[in-house]
């Protein structure tokens, strides 16, 4: 028997994969079989393309207690007894199709990843990229994600406090909705996704199986996208009540003895929940699909193997012991139904009516291939990292009004608009609220508390995949260092283009490149990730956009700083650097020469050296109690900087130096390794005493004050104004 | 004092509530499921904030049904104290303890900010911690907290002076700019006739704390203990 082209296009597996099939298995697959396959050496769960480089990045640390790949989440150990287990997750192609459901979906499905780990999930962000917003539907993708991210979020009780947006055309047809989700471990009581013993039950919670999101993970996922609306019925839909009673019963059970594992059924349902637990478990499994309860008739099993309905959980429990777990399942309202028996042997064996379907080794299943490859740089990156900056015209517009329409920009404007339609607060944890540059939470219990960010700037990854994401690391990890909390450990989000494309697999090998130097230099592992492939639209590859989640850690939470400027007459320290303004190189992939000159160009570079040590000398101050505000230098420069810690803090700043000849650079260049801080003048002498001691450079560049922001004689600007422009430049960019 | 705080299916600000009365004020505190009947061994209910049922139908709607609301019922009509926090103030006015309906938010959205409470009415056992003109920093959370009645019943609540908390600035004063979702007069809470059943959007529960931003909802708390101990003398 031959299958068909089109068969093998469904299950999105090449003629190769299906020829290795055949050679494992020594004969030709069954038609359930081949789709037990495609979910799982699709791209989305078999990471095809990039478990080879996923594989040299630097996972150890002290604190590491599961992982990466181990389990559904990594977990970093906090003490106190306390640990947390971590991670971001993309769901893009989803969204693309059905913004509000594949949103919402995409945080139902990191949220049980976390529970899944035993861990009560304290904190939700997301990490979203849109095209420029002037397009209609462009703004109904916006508002139909924000939408999902808020229903979902707010529903279930985990607070959102944190995230991105960032708008640029590469991501118009293909936008990118990646959420992170961070849980709390309490004394030690981690769950695995595994069974302990042959004999040990399979019982599955939560929602009957239907046949939404078939072909989710191997169609959706794990090829070249087109907008296709035919697709919209691999999109499921989610029902974050369910999830949230579903949540309970699951963190619930794990008190009870018979229960020995706990697996979320997310990308591929119980085909990939199932059998991994199997291959972690090394045990063979016997599933009795037909007691799968269903949401429609005529289901055949390889639609109930398949189906990504939501809110559905699987339990291994220990034989005789599943009465109580039915009976707690029973108080939630919540099925529970034994759907097969881990049992020795090597092979998954599928029963229908009382026969078997199927029977495939789990190890020929699980054991994607690999490809690998080694990336050549395209001709077309070397010269636009060439590109002569120097030549870029100064703007006819002046310095002040420059600074007044960045301000307003859709990258740089603030986010309160979004982020006010989720709930941060709940749960009384959040210290420091969305909005600075990462979210603080306290503990409850403990005198410490957590920080977590993401970041990724696209254009810079693509101007140079390896220095990119070597500032995205840098970038989460100054996001936390600024409000005093050490970097602990990663998540990433991979989000590329097409991998079968050589200019992609040149991003992907430099990238992860950049992502290991960078994490080494920092000393923290990344605990887990997620790779999205294949985001493209009209043929045109997305930017490369590995977005890296960041968790840190406060000894004593109290001791945070903020963004905000909080005294008249503090002086305003950039540190980092010894010269007020930037130069003309620090324009190389800015918004600023996006925005103004519609160009991303130009050469991208970080001493990461001085920006771990910069982190540091940041970090000890405001441990040592000397800063008053810290805020990261980034997208729109130092002049954005101030202008944010000035309105988020309510009072002016008199910067002494004006910015010179090409004010455009030296106000909106984004070089790296720059931290605003404000500090009481008395205190200026112990920081640079500091500073000095590590090496550090640092220029006191001006003083907090008065209502205006004043930059020598070329800027001035009122407070109010300046506030007007970067509170109103979403809302205003984004309304119809 | 012993909290009772009802939990049902998709409740989120049970522990919250529980961390402020408990952990934060002392008091006792114990959750009760919602299909629980026995309220006699607690001094206060709260109904906590969250999506109880998942909001279908309509918020508060079929939380109403649940066993452990003809519990509240009874308790509220022997004079027992009870505080419907967001969801819980949803469920009070679906119950029939308190008048009127929340609706959407006028501007459709959801919304998570701040908000500073003016007290209207300090002589109820929910405010009298505080003085009139007060203003509480507290934050709401909800996208559907927009308190509507018929006229006759807001010329009542007005004149009885059941109306005990309003949304304002700072400095206490009620505009319509600072209305965050619509409600009549800028409605934030409001008390029964006797005093003894007290609904609002905003969440005292999550103003306990200066870590987390501020503690003026302990106010909230404070009088309904205070008042209860007063009782007993």
């Amino acid at each position: 028997m031959t299958v068909s082209q089109e068969t093998l296009d469904e299950i999105a597996l090449s003629r190769d994969e299906y020829e290795a099939i055949i050679d494992r298995l020594g004969r030709e697959p069954g038609s359930l079989e081949l789709g037990l396959f495609g979910a799982l050496w699709s791209e989305h769960c078999g990471y095809k393309h990039t478990k080879a480089l996923l594989r040299t990045l630097p996972s150890s640390s002290e604190r590491l207690l599961v992982a990466p790949g181990a389990e559904n989440a990594g977990v970093i150990d906090l003490g106190d007894g306390l640990a947390v287990a971590f991670k971001i997750e993309s769901h893009n192609h989803p969204s693309a199709v059905e913004p509000f459901e594949g949103a919402a979906t995409g945080v139902g499905g990191i949220i049980r990843d976390i529970f899944a780990m035993g861990a009560r999930p304290i904190a939700l962000l997301n990490s979203l990229r849109f095209g420029q917003p002037d397009d209609a539907r462009t703004r109904y993708l916006i508002n139909g994600v924000i939408g999902g991210i808020s229903s979902y979020g707010n529903c279930i009780g985990i607070p959102d406090v944190g995230g991105e947006i960032f708008f640029s055309d590469t991501y118009k047809g293909n936008p990118l909705v990646n959420a992170m989700c961070v849980g709390l471990i309490e004394d030690g009581k981690m769950a695995s996704a595994s069974a302990k013993e042959p004999g040990d039950l399979l019982i599955l919670v939560g929602a009957d199986t239907g046949r939404d999101g078939i072909h989710g993970a191997s169609g959706l996922a794990s090829r070249a996208f087109e907008e296709q609306a035919e697709m919209r019925s691999a999109v499921q839909v989610g029902n974050p009540f369910l999830e949230k009673v579903l949540m309970e019963a699951c963190i619930e059970s794990l008190d009870l003895p018979g229960v020995v594992g706990l697996q979320d059924c997310g990308a591929a349902g119980i085909t990939s929940a199932a059998i991994e637990m199997a291959e972690r478990s090394v045990m063979g499994l016997k599933l009795l699909i037909d007691n799968v309860p269903r949401r429609e008739e005529g289901m055949t099993p390889y639609e109930v193997m398949l189906s990504e309905s939501q809110e559905r959980m699987l339990l291994a429990v220990t034989p005789g012991l599943e009465g109580p777990v039915f009976e707690l399942f029973q108080k939630w309202d919540l099925d529970a139904t034994v759907i097969g028996e881990f049992e020795l042997g090597e092979n998954v064996r599928i029963y229908d009516e009382g026969k078997e379907v199927s029977s495939t080794p789990v190890i020929m299943l699980t054991d994607a291939p690999e490809y690998k490859f080694t990336g050549i740089k395209p001709e077309w990156l070397t010269k636009l990292q060439n590109a002569d900056l120097s030549t870029t015209p100064l703007p006819s517009a002046s310095p002040t009004e420059t600074l007044l329409k960045m301000l307003a920009a859709p990258n740089i404007a603030s986010r309160f608009p979004i982020y006010r339609q989720y709930d941060y607060h709940v749960q009384t944890n959040t210290v420091v609220e969305p909005g600075g540059d990462a979210a603080v939470l306290r503990l409850k219990g403990s005198k410490r508390g957590i920080a977590v960010s993401t970041d990724c700037n696209g254009r810079i990854c693509y101007l140079d995949p390896e220095v990119g994401t070597v500032i995205a690391v840098a970038e989460a990890c100054r996001n936390l260092s600024v409000t005093g909390a050490k970097p602990v450990a990663l998540t990433d989000g991979l989000n590329f283009g097409n991998p079968e494309t050589d200019d992609v697999q040149y991003q992907l090998t430099e990238s992860i490149a950049g992502m290991s130097r960078a994490a080494e230099s920092f000393g923290i592992p990344i605990v887990s990730g997620n790779a999205s492939m294949y985001n493209q639209s009209m043929g045109i590859d997305i930017f490369p956009t590995p977005i890296i989640g960041s968790l840190g850690l406060l000894e004593d939470v109290e001791k945070h700083a903020t963004a905000g400027f909080k005294t008249e007459g503090d002086a305003i320290v950039l540190l980092g650097t010894d010269s007020t303004w930037d130069s003309i190189q620090g324009l190389a992939g800015s918004e600023y020469l996006d925005l103004v000159h519609g160009k991303v160009e130009g050469h991208p570079s970080i001493d990461l050296d001085l920006e771990v040590r910069t982190q540091a000398v940041c970090r000890e101050a405001i441990e040592a109690g000397l800063v008053a505000s810290g805020h990261d230098v980034s997208d729109g420069g130092v002049a954005i900087a101030i202008a944010e810690s000035a309105i988020i803090g309510g009072i002016g700043a008199e910067i002494d130096e004006a910015p010179g000849d090409r004010w455009d650079a030296a106000m909106f260049g984004e070089s790296q390794s720059r931290i605003i801080l404000s500090v009481p003048a008395d205190d200026v002498t112990r920081l640079e005493a500091m500073a000095a001691a590590s090496n550090v450079p640092l220029t006191v560049i001006g003083n907090v004050g008065g209502s205006s922001l004043k930059f020598g004689d070329a800027v001035s600007l009122l407070l109010a104004d300046a506030e007007d422009a970067w509170k109103n430049g979403y809302t205003l960019a984004t309304s119809d | 004092m012993k909290f009772g705080i009802v939990v049902f299916p998709g409740t989120w600000s049970e522990k919250d509530t529980h961390h402020a009365v408990s952990g934060v004020l002392g008091q006792d505190a114990e959750y009760i499921w919602h299909g629980d009947e026995q309220l006699d061994q607690f001094d206060a209910i709260a109904l906590p904030g969250g999506f109880s049922y998942g909001d279908f139908l309509r918020c508060g709607a079929i939380a109403r049904f649940s066993p452990v609301m003809e519990a509240v019922v009874a308790f509220a009509n022997r004079g027992g104290p009870v505080l419907g926090i967001c969801n819980g103030f949803q469920v009070l006015c679906e119950s029939g303890l308190l008048p009127g309906v929340l609706m959407q938010n006028d501007h459709l959205e959801f919304r998570c900010i701040w908000t500073d409470l003016k007290i209207e009415n300090d002589s109820t056992m929910f405010t009298s911690d505080g003085t009139n003109g007060q203003t509480l920093h507290i934050p709401m959370s909800h996208g559907e907290g927009n308190y509507q009645a018929d006229t006759a019943t807001i010329d009542r609540l007005e004149g009885n002076g059941q109306v005990v908390l309003r949304y304002a600035d700072a400095a206490g004063n009620v505009t319509p700019e600072i209305n965050p979702n619509g409600s009549i007069n800028n409605i934030a809470g409001i008390v029964n006739e006797h005093g003894n059943v007290m609904g609002m959007m905003p969440h005292p529960e999550k103003a306990s704390e200066k870590i987390i931003g501020g503690d003026d909802g302990n106010v909230i708390f404070s009088s309904m203990i205070n008042s209860f101990v007063a009782s007993m003398v």
